[in-house]
């Protein structure tokens, strides 16, 4: 980007002068603190173009640490969230972090939810030596650079190869599908990816992919893929995408005439899919995501989000009290507040009980290795069908 | 499915498609006919006007009529009020002008809505039964030939109003000569105003048909849409009606045969390889003549 020089100098003007805010409130957070708390640093999208997966995550982590709190905190101390938004960009994300490391002093990051704002965060985050725990940011880049994983930076999701995996697996054995359609969003690099696993692990099994689609994020009409689609006469449709073109996409094939499976990933966990496609073109569809809430373990979860906040929670908010819960237990055993300490912990996690499954962090790559699950949509409602652990 | 059966199941699928970007390009090319402005808040008045039908709908509760007339009247009023507030200070000014403070207003419509009506995408109420016809393995669904109906009688009606009533032929003075119409007693801002306020009830009823068609509305729909109109507008011949149909349809049924036997990665490169085709060969588009007559 280019500025000319007067514009450099007004931005310059406006970055001092938000320093000084920054300053002033960090004055003012400095007398609030006391030795008994531990602070948390919380970045995530309140506002801007993915703000309702920010909320919610931030929805699910108050939640944990409120009942650490309630159970008495960690060691004696409270655990206090200090949250920032980053307006859904890049940028915000960054300065949201080095507000949050600077000023608050937090010892901590969670967030943010989306995998570009996480990946920008991480270089304040790692020069500050202050880890992070990204809780829905599935892509492989996250916690790896250049074949090297980012020492301070950490996520409590799985990652999105495996849910390609996962369902390729799924279709192969369970709905012995010998043939395939892949049908991507050609502007996410989340739906891009999940297809090329998906097809690689499709293949391994013996499958045949006998055509590859795409289409653009906001699109309206899929008629014309879908007819041609329709035509190869595939046993399944995978469709790796988030749900609002998901609906359309199941209603219009539904429409059209196409019976067979169609296939998805955790971006249709969202009640709207429903809404938009209808319940009798989503019958016959299955989807990977991070739990079921008809599972026994899940309960306790839902039962206490649904009495904090009066509705059911989403999978983010499942999500961002997972690491609220991932990230109490190493601060437990840590033993201080200590950044490289708490680091250290995280690290080291195994088999912890979170509000969805059970964690253990991967130490080479900073993922988790943790269940998925598999979902079909049935007459309005959803059944689990596979619980599947990672290799 | 035999390549035949195929090849008429994507000209449905396209005409069904182009019939909505012909639906707003009317829009369009009315009000270029007009004032030479090519009015690139179109695409976000027609998003004004869906969400404006979902709230009469699920907020006030009203059946589909009533509500497409309320979204109808709410929206031709606010394309007045931007006219007013955005547009008329420029009468004078150069053409670039205005054309960047509609691509001004097309964001403040984006980003106002988005922040009252929150980025969230809405799923529109089922108010009218989809009904699938099947004929022998084709498939036609019951609202888009609805939507197509519809286009076609607007196309009637507003053909008519232009060329056959006192303020079409006032719209056509103000358009051919605006300062001459005003001194024939012609008071141009005022059907400046009305022609505005026409062309934003039918980004008003599109936004609505397609919010019931596709089933979910958010506050960026319009951008696409709008470009993909102002396509169909341009290769029909910008400011002539029945081009802004006829182009809408062609741009839709391209659309469909490019996704559905080449790639549907190419779709958009073929929309907007048409414009720049259309620019280069025949700037005035199918239906222009190089004479000076709008409308």
């Amino acid at each position: 980007m280019y500025f000319s020089k007067k514009t450099a100098k007004l931005m310059s003007l406006l970055a001092g002068t938000m320093l000084m805010g920054g300053v002033l409130a960090g004055c003012g957070g400095d007398n609030a603190a006391s030795s008994d708390e531990i602070k948390i640093g919380a970045n995530f999208e309140m506002t801007g173009n993915v703000a309702n997966y920010g909320q919610a995550t931030l929805d699910g982590l108050n939640l944990a640490v409120d009942e650490i709190n309630a159970a008495g905190g960690i060691n004696g101390k409270k655990l206090v969230i200090v949250s920032a938004d980053n307006k859904s960009e890049a940028a915000e994300a960054v300065n949201a972090a080095t507000k949050l490391i600077s000023d608050d002093g937090v010892k901590v990051l969670v967030g943010p939810a989306v995998t570009a704002n996480v990946i920008a965060e991480s270089q304040v985050a790692t020069d500050n030596k202050v880890p992070v725990i990204a809780p829905d940011a599935t892509s492989p880049d996250v916690t790896v650079e250049n074949g090297q994983v980012k020492p301070f930076i950490f996520r409590s999701c799985f990652i999105d190869p495996q849910q390609g995996t996962v369902m390729a697996k799924f279709a192969s054995e369970n709905l012995k599908a010998k043939t395939a359609v892949i049908y991507v969003d050609n502007s996410s690099d989340y739906s891009k990816s999940l297809g090329k696993v998906f097809k690689e692990e499709f293949e391994k099994a013996g499958g045949k992919v006998l055509m590859e689609e795409a289409f653009l994020a906001k699109d309206q009409d899929f008629k014309a893929t879908l007819t041609s689609i329709k035509t190869a006469n595939a046993d399944v449709v995978f469709v790796p995408a988030y749900y609002e073109e998901v609906g359309k996409i199941v209603k219009q094939a539904r429409e059209l005439g196409i019976t067979s499976p169609i296939l998805g990933t955790d971006g249709w966990d969202d009640s709207k899919v429903a809404d938009i496609a209808g319940v009798d073109a989503l019958n016959n569809t299955y989807f990977s995501t991070h739990y079921s809430d008809k599972d026994e373990s899940v309960k306790g979860f839902l039962e206490a989000f649904e009495k904090k906040y009066g509705h059911a929670p989403n999978v983010f908010a499942a999500l961002g009290y997972d690491a609220g819960k991932l990230l109490a237990d190493a601060i437990k055993r840590a033993g201080s507040d200590d950044s490289e300490k708490i680091r250290q912990a995280i690290e080291e996690t195994k088999d912890l009980q979170v509000g969805t499954g059970i964690i253990t962090m991967d130490p080479k790559t900073h993922n988790p290795i943790k269940q998925a699950v598999i979902l079909q949509n049935k007459d309005g409602g959803r059944v689990m069908v596979a619980k599947i652990m990672p290799e | 499915m035999e390549m035949g059966q195929q090849v008429l199941q994507q000209l449905v699928n396209g005409i069904s498609l182009g019939s909505i970007y012909a639906l707003i390009a009317l829009g369009y090319t009315m009000i270029y006919g007009i004032i030479k402005l090519i009015n690139f808040a179109h695409g976000d008045i027609y998003m004004v006007g869906a969400y404006i039908g979902f709230f009469a709908i699920t907020q006030a509760g009203l059946s589909i009529v009533p509500a497409l007339l309320v979204s109808l009247v709410t929206t031709a009023l606010l394309g007045m009020l931007v006219e007013k507030l955005a547009y008329k200070p420029l009468r004078h000014a150069p053409r670039l002008s205005v054309l960047i403070t509609a691509i001004g207003v097309s964001f403040f419509l984006e980003y106002a809505s988005m922040y009252f009506v929150s980025p969230t995408p809405r799923t529109f109420p089922a108010v009218m039964d989809s009904v699938a016809i099947n004929i022998g393995g084709l498939v036609i669904n019951g609202q888009q030939m609805l939507i197509l109906g519809i286009t076609f009688v607007l196309m009637v009606i507003l053909t008519y109003i232009v060329k056959f009533t006192n303020t079409g032929k006032a719209m056509r003075a103000a358009s051919f000569d605006t300062e001459t119409a005003q001194l024939m007693g012609i008071n141009s801002d005022r059907i400046i105003s009305i022609t505005f306020g026409i062309g934003s009830a039918l980004a008003a009823v599109a936004g609505v048909l397609v919010g019931i068609y596709y089933n979910s509305i958010d506050p960026l729909m319009g951008i696409m849409p709008g470009l993909k109109a102002f396509v169909a507008a341009v290769l029909g011949g910008i400011g002539i009606l029945p081009g802004a149909v006829v182009g809408g349809i062609i741009l839709g049924v391209v659309e469909a045969f490019v996704s559905g036997f080449i790639s549907s990665t190419f779709r958009d490169a073929a929309a907007f390889a048409i414009l720049i085709i259309v620019l280069l060969v025949r700037p005035t588009g199918i239906f222009g003549k190089n004479t000076k007559e709008k409308v």
